[in-house]
C-alpha cells in the first residue's frame, strides 16, 4: 500500500501547500492566468514586483528569444503602490492561496514606503525584496551586486514588518555567497535565488541590438545550471536558511533539480508564458517522482544532492 | 510533425471558470484540418470548436512549438476565418508568413497534427452603431483578420470596403473572396503585379473619397498603420488598427507587448499591453511618435490635447 507523498513545505512560520510557486514578473498577481490554471492549486504567487510611484518602464522592444530562453528589459513598468493597493490587493486577498508581494526601489527609502503600504494586505504571506535595482543613491550601483547596499535595504524592511523578508538575488557576482551573508545577517528570513542575468543579443543583419534598453535579463531553461549552482553554494554556506529557487525551471526534473541542491521550493517563471499550467503540472510530477522514488515527503528531496567529498572544494570554473 | 508536447494540456479545452472579469481564455489541442500553401503565404485551418465559437474579429491566437528545442515562446497569429456555420462550422484559420524558426516548423504541419492553441486572446474591432461605410485597409498578412471582420460587417449590414497592399500579388491572398466579401475592393502592390502600381497609402485618400468612408480599420506593418493613422486623423476619419509588438506570453503577464497609449483626455500617457488591452487600438491614442521612433519622443513633445481619442464613442464596444 503506497501513500500519497506530502508536497506541503514549512518555512518556519510560512506554510505552503506545495513548493512551486509563480515567480515576480511573470505572473502578474494571477488574474489573467485564472481561466487557464487553477490557482487553488499553486503553491504560492509571487507578485510583479511593485514600486513607489507608477513605473512606466523602458521603450520597446523588450524581449528578444535566445536559445533556450529570452531576454526582457520590462524596466519594471507597474502602476505604484497606491493603485496596487486598490486593484490588486482585494483580488490577492480573495485568492486563498500564499501570495509574497515582491517590493522594488530605487532607494532604501523607496523600499521602506512600499514596505509599509503592502506589509498588512490580508494573505500575504512574506515580502520578496527585488533588490536587483540600480541604487540611485549610490550611482545607480545595483544593490544586490554590493554585499553592504544588499544588507542596508534588507535590514530597514526587516524593521517595518513581522513579515518574513526574503531577498532576491542576482547570480551576476563575484560571490553570491558574500551577499546572502549580508542579506542574512541583516535579517533576511530567507532568500530567492537567481533573478535573470544580464545579457545582449544583436541582429546581425541590421546591425541593432535586439532589446530597445539594449541590454536586458536572461532567464528560461538556458540559465537553470546557474541557479542551481547558486543554490548549491548558498546552500552550503546556510543549511538552515530557506531558498527559492528560481531559473529555467520548466520540467518536475528541473524543480527537482534545485531542491536537490538545497531549495526548500522552486518558483516558475518564464515556463509560464509558453505553458500557462506549468505551475500544476510540475507539481503533479513531483508527486509521481517521489512516489516513484518511495519518498514521504518533498521535503525529503531538500540538499540531498551527492557530491563526493574529494571533489566538493574549490569551484573549478573550467577547464 | 508528431512531436507536439505529449504532457500537454488535455483534449478538450479547459476553461477553469475566471472568477474575474478579464474574458475567459481557452487551451485547447487542435487538430490540423488542412495546411496549404497561400502565395507567397502558408494557411493552416485547424480543429477549434470552442475557440472558434468565441473568436472575434481582430483577437489571435497563441500556438506552441514543440518541445525540445532552442526555441520556447508560442507565436502569435491573427485569427484570419472562425468558422460557426456551414461545412466549416468550428474551425479556425491562420494565414503566416514562414519567416524564422517558429513559422518554418509550423508551414510543415500536415493534416491530423496536433496543435496546442490558446485563443482567443486579446480585444476584438469594435463594430461600428449607426455609421455603415467601412475601409478596411490590410498590408501583407496583415490582411488576414479583415476578411473575418468584413464578414461580420456585412451580418451587421454594413458596407465594408477592402483595401490590400502588398510586395507582389503572391503576397495577395484570396483576392477572389475579397471580391466576394466587400462592397468594393482596390488591390495595390509594390511591383504592380496586380492591381495598382504602389502601396496602401498610395491609394488610402482616394478610396475615403469614393467609398465616403465613416470608419477605417486597418492591420498591416507598424509604419503602415502609423501613415494611415495620420491621414484618418487629418480628415477626422475614426480609425481603429491591429498592431504588433513582441510578445513573450500573449496572457498579459510578461509586459513586453505594450504601446504608448495617450490618456483620453489627452494629459498622460501609459504603456499599454498590446495582448490584452489591444491588439486593437483607436489609431489616434497610439503615440505613434514614441512607439515607432523620431520625431519629438519626449514627455515635452506630446501631441497637443485634443489630437488623442478624436471622435472617439464613435464606434460602440464590440468586445464579446
Ligand atoms: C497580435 C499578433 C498577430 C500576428 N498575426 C500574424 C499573422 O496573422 N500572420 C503572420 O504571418 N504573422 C503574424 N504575427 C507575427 C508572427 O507572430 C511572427 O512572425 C512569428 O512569431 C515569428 O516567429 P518565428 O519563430 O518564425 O520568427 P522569429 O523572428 O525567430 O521569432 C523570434 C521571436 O520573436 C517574435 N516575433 C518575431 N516577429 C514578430 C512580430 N512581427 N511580431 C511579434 N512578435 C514577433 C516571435 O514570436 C518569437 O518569440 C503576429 C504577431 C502579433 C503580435
Ligand atoms: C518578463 C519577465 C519579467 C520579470 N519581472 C520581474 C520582476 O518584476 N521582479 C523580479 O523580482 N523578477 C522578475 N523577473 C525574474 C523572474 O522572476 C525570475 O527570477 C527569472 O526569470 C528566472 O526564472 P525563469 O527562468 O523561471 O524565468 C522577470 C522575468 C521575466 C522573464
Ligand atoms: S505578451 Fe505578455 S503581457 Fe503581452
Amino acid at each position: 500500500m503506497s501513500e500519497v507523498a506530502s508536497l506541503r513545505v514549512d518555512l518556519g512560520e510560512i506554510s505552503l501547500p506545495t513548493p512551486v510557486l509563480a515567480a515576480s514578473g511573470c505572473f502578474n498577481s494571477g488574474r489573467e492566468m485564472a481561466s487557464l490554471v487553477d490557482l487553488g492549486r499553486i503553491g504560492g504567487i509571487v507578485t510583479k514586483s511593485v514600486t513607489l510611484g507608477p513605473t512606466k518602464g523602458l521603450p520597446t522592444p523588450r524581449m528578444a528569444e535566445t536559445a533556450s530562453g529570452m531576454l526582457n528589459a520590462i524596466g519594471l513598468q507597474n502602476p505604484g503602490v497606491d493603485q496596487f493597493l486598490a486593484k490588486e490587493a482585494p483580488f490577492i486577498s480573495s485568492l486563498g492561496t500564499p501570495v509574497i508581494i515582491s517590493v522594488a526601489g530605487t532607494s532604501v527609502e523607496e523600499f521602506c514606503q512600499v514596505t509599509l503600504r503592502v506589509r498588512d494586505i490580508p494573505g500575504v504571506v512574506a515580502i520578496e525584496a527585488n533588490i536587483s535595482c540600480p541604487n540611485v543613491e549610490r550611482r545607480n550601483q545595483v544593490f544586490a551586486c554590493h554585499a553592504d547596499q544588499a544588507a542596508e535595504v534588507i535590514g530597514a524592511m526587516t524593521r517595518l514588518t513581522t513579515l518574513p523578508i526574503f531577498a532576491k538575488l542576482t547570480a551576476d557576482v563575484t560571490s553570491i555567497t558574500q551577499v546572502a551573508e549580508g542579506c542574512v545577517r541583516a535579517g533576511a528570513f530567507g532568500l530567492s535565488l537567481i533573478n535573470t542575468l544580464l545579457g545582449m543579443a544583436i541582429d546581425t543583419e541590421t546591425f541593432r541590438p535586439k532589446l530597445g534598453a539594449v541590454t536586458g535579463g536572461l532567464s528560461g531553461p538556458a540559465i537553470r545550471p546557474v541557479a542551481v549552482r547558486c543554490v548549491y553554494e548558498v546552500a552550503r554556506a546556510f543549511p538552515d536558511l530557506p531558498i527559492l529557487g528560481v531559473g529555467g525551471v520548466v520540467s518536475p526534473a528541473d524543480a527537482i533539480e534545485l531542491m536537490l541542491a538545497g531549495a526548500w521550493a522552486v518558483q516558475v517563471g518564464t515556463a509560464n508564458f509558453f505553458r500557462p499550467e506549468a505551475t500544476v503540472e510540475i507539481t503533479e510530477g513531483i508527486g509521481e517522482f517521489l512516489a516513484r522514488k518511495g519518498l514521504g515527503s518533498v521535503t525529503e528531496l531538500r540538499g540531498r544532492v551527492d557530491v563526493p567529498e574529494r571533489v566538493a572544494e574549490p569551484a573549478y570554473r573550467s577547464g | 510533425m508528431s512531436n507536439h508536447p505529449a504532457d500537454g494540456p488535455k483534449p478538450t479545452a479547459v476553461a477553469a471558470g475566471s472568477t474575474t472579469s478579464t474574458p475567459t481564455v481557452l487551451h485547447s489541442r487542435c487538430e490540423v484540418l488542412s495546411s496549404r500553401e497561400l502565395g507567397a503565404y502558408h494557411s493552416l485551418t485547424l480543429v477549434a470548436p470552442e475557440i472558434a465559437e468565441a473568436s472575434r474579429p481582430g483577437q489571435f491566437v497563441e500556438i506552441a512549438v514543440p518541445e525540445g528545442r532552442d526555441i520556447l515562446l508560442r507565436r502569435p497569429f491573427s485569427i484570419h476565418q472562425a468558422s460557426r456555420r456551414g461545412g466549416w462550422a468550428g474551425t479556425l484559420e491562420v494565414v503566416f508568413d514562414a519567416i524564422g524558426p517558429g513559422t518554418s516548423w509550423l508551414a510543415e504541419a500536415k493534416a491530423h497534427d496536433v496543435l496546442d492553441v490558446i485563443g482567443p486572446l486579446g480585444r476584438p474591432f469594435s463594430y461600428p452603431h449607426d455609421l455603415t461605410s467601412c475601409l478596411l485597409v490590410g498590408g501583407g498578412y496583415g490582411a488576414a483578420p479583415l476578411y473575418f471582420l468584413a464578414e461580420e460587417l456585412r451580418a451587421r449590414n454594413k458596407l465594408p470596403h477592402l483595401v490590400l497592399g502588398a510586395r507582389d500579388h503572391d503576397r495577395v491572398f484570396k483576392p477572389i473572396e475579397g471580391k466576394r466579401l466587400a462592397s468594393s475592393i482596390v488591390i495595390a502592390t509594390e511591383d504592380g503585379s496586380l492591381g495598382l502600381r504602389g502601396r496602401v497609402t498610395d491609394v488610402l485618400e482616394d478610396a475615403l473619397e469614393r467609398t465616403a468612408a465613416q470608419v477605417v480599420y486597418a492591420c498591416g506593418p507598424n509604419p503602415m498603420l502609423r501613415a494611415i493613422a495620420e491621414l484618418c486623423r487629418s480628415r477626422g476619419v475614426p480609425c481603429q488598427v491591429s498592431v504588433e509588438e513582441r510578445m513573450a506570453c500573449g496572457l498579459g503577464v510578461c509586459w513586453t507587448c505594450v504601446v504608448p497609449v495617450l490618456a483620453s483626455d489627452g494629459g498622460g500617457w501609459w504603456n499599454v499591453r498590446a495582448c490584452v488591452e489591444g491588439p486593437v487600438f483607436n489609431a489616434a491614442r497610439v503615440w505613434w511618435d514614441r512607439w515607432l521612433g523620431e520625431p519629438g519622443t519626449s514627455e515635452t513633445a506630446m501631441p497637443p490635447r485634443g489630437a488623442a481619442g478624436r471622435r472617439e464613442g464613435v464606434v460602440e464596444a464590440g468586445r464579446p
